[in-house]
């Protein structure tokens, strides 16, 4: 269930505009964000918040990359597969990655924490091979350089971004 | 990044004059090098004719890719055409290899933010959105922090500077697809529908958003609208090095250079200095092979344009695209073959799936490639490549044409290296 306080907030924005819909990208992100992903439920919830049917909404969640209709860990590893990444040695990089954490591409490590999708390029072509984390760019990666931000990640608190 | 500097004509740089390695240049520090003194001038004294006037003259064209010319775009927006209208930034940049409007609105945002607000006077536009992709998360709280101090100014908002002028922005947060950067998709994309590109219609400054007038242009084209209209139409054409060009242009440089970053020059600016003088040419060991110009939807750019000036129409007299200039440079160690495959990995993923051409063509583009590319190639491929890459000139959008560039260009230009995966039936540059 929706806690009565996110209902609220999103109630109030959703009033405040002339046309609803073009708040479904925001909604569902803001849905999202607790669980770290898109339940059936609320789904449905942000649905009906927005006057849409479930299935018009589900129709754009699942046209999204950003948007997870599964269960994710906390931290979402978008690794990048662009050009400029693959140049620079981007699948070493997710191999040593999915090494690392013990996953494929796709899964998620047992304690919850991270989950590796990849990624369409994310326009940090100057410093690929590169990933996002949570909606934060990682550059120049080595494996040392990603041993440092895993760890970092699993130590220290970390604001969750909105769009991850 | 490496620091961005401006070539040889131009002494200062213009969209890029308030960078900083670590962070954007606040609403302050904008003002103080001149900033909104535009905006201040034209609704205080000047009319949206005569602003329109101004961009037609200056000979800016749409750097989003396609090159369109600005100031016709604008004036498509009729003045008896419906309220409200819109003003729209595309700032969704997903085109492989490309970052300036990163770049730009990590420097200076408020160049945007006043760019976007003068488009709109000129339509007189009361809503605006500030379309832009997950991935520039942390530029879209730069946007909206730098949105509130314009609004406190008085530079946004509710009867702009006094004036009965009222324009407000929201920033929409795409849910993150390359289809997104397409007009008509956006469009779709901010109505809250699966934004699939739609064509047939009136063009979206008739029918955009919720139909009525929509402008919608590129974040780099909206930045160079303050300093057209601060220094006049001839000042901006006399930036250019090419002869039918206007303004700087962000060239972003990417791939076996030793410096790769972006850089603003005069557009037209030989793609021999951009790589040599700028990127500080090839790595160390490396050769030039070829680059891809204007990012991945571009053919491949032998040695034989090497010297051409990077400009809309010079790359056209040459058969090339500028496209969004994202120049990405490739050695004679890479494999051509490998890297139209990571392309079409990229394009097939990215297919909105809406029309059979690209939804089914691209992942049988990306087969041919794989096997050509694993050992598995026969001489039969090549034929059945040409003929799938020219079938998508008949979908629905720009997309498919755009994915089918490198394809084309690599049977075209370099058909013997991928001869030379199938007789030996592997990849030549892999060990």
């Amino acid at each position: 269930m929706l806690e009565e306080r996110v209902r609220k907030a999103l109630q109030d924005r959703i009033s405040a505009t002339d046309h609803p819909r073009e708040l479904a990208v925001d909604v569902m992100y803001r849905l999202q964000q607790d669980h770290g992903y898109l339940s059936d439920e609320r789904l449905i919830e942000g649905a009906s918040l927005l006057g849409m049917t479930p299935l018009e909404l589900e129709e754009i969640a699942t046209f999204y990359n950003f948007i997870y209709r599964e269960p994710v860990g906390k931290f979402i590893i978008h690794a990048c597969d662009g050009l400029l990444c693959w140049m620079f040695g981007q699948e070493r990089m997710i191999d040593y990655l999915c090494t690392t954490l013990g996953v494929r591409i796709g899964e998620t490590t047992s304690d919850g924490l991270f989950t590796i999708v990849p990624t369409a390029c994310i326009g940090d072509c100057d410093h690929a091979p590169s990933m996002l984390i949570n909606g934060v760019r990682y550059g120049s990666l080595t494996p040392e350089r990603i041993d440092e931000i895993l760890h970092k990640l699993k130590t220290e608190y970390c604001e969750l971004a909105l769009c991850r | 990044m490496n620091s961005p500097f401006v070539g040889d004509s131009v002494n200062e740089p213009v969209l890029l004059k308030n960078y900083r390695p670590d962070r954007a240049a606040t609403f302050d520090e904008y003002r103080a090098g001149g900033g909104y003194e535009a905006l201040t001038s034209v609704v205080r004294e000047g009319s949206p004719e005569q602003l329109k006037e101004v961009i037609k003259a200056s000979g800016l064209r749409g750097r989003g890719g396609a090159g369109f010319p600005t100031g016709t775009k604008w004036n498509a927006v009729r003045r008896d055409a419906p309220f409200p209208r819109y003003a729209v930034s595309n700032g969704d940049e997903m085109e492989p290899g490309t970052f300036k409007d990163r770049v730009l609105i990590g420097t200076d945002p408020h160049l945007l933010i006043e760019g976007l607000v003068l488009a709109a006077y000129a339509v007189s536009a009361e809503k605006g959105f500030m379309f832009i992709r997950p991935s520039y998360e942390q530029d879209a709280q730069v946007l909206e922090r730098e949105l509130a101090a314009a609004r406190d100014a008085g530079f946004l908002g509710k009867n702009i500077l006094g004036s009965d002028f009222s324009f407000d922005v929201t920033i929409h947060r795409s849910g993150g697809r390359y289809i997104c950067g397409e007009v008509s998709a956006q469009i779709q994309a901010i109505e809250g529908k699966r934004p699939h590109p739609q064509k047939g219609g009136p063009f979206e400054t008739e029918r955009g958003v919720w139909g009525l007038p929509t402008l919608m242009n590129n974040v780099e084209t909206l930045a160079c609208v303050p300093h057209i209209v601060r220094n006049g139409p001839a000042w901006f054409k006399g930036l250019a090095k090419s002869e039918s060009g206007a303004g700087t242009k962000l060239y972003c440089v990417t791939g076996m250079v030793n410096q790769p970053g972006c850089f603003e020059l005069p557009i037209g600016t030989r793609l021999s200095a951009i790589i040599d003088e700028h990127a500080g040419g090839m790595k160390p060991g490396t050769r030039f092979k070829t680059c891809l110009p204007g990012g991945a939807s571009t053919r491949y750019l032998t040695a034989e344009h090497y010297n051409v000036e990077m400009d809309f129409d010079t790359m056209r007299e040459v058969g090339h695209r500028l496209g969004t200039a994202a120049v990405i440079v490739f050695d004679e160690n890479t494999c051509l073959v490998a890297s139209t495959l990571n392309l079409m990995e990229f394009f097939a993923r990215e297919s909105c799936g809406w029309c059979t051409p690209c939804r089914e063509g691209l992942p049988f583009i990306r087969d041919l490639l794989w096997r050509i590319e694993n050992g598995e190639g026969k001489d039969a491929y090549i034929p059945m490549l040409r003929e799938m890459a020219r079938h998508m000139s008949k979908a629905y959008c720009a997309f498919a044409p755009g994915a089918a560039s490198p394809v084309e260009s690599l049977l075209t230009d370099f058909e013997d290296e991928v001869r030379e995966h199938i007789s030996q039936r592997k990849c030549p540059f892999r060990s």
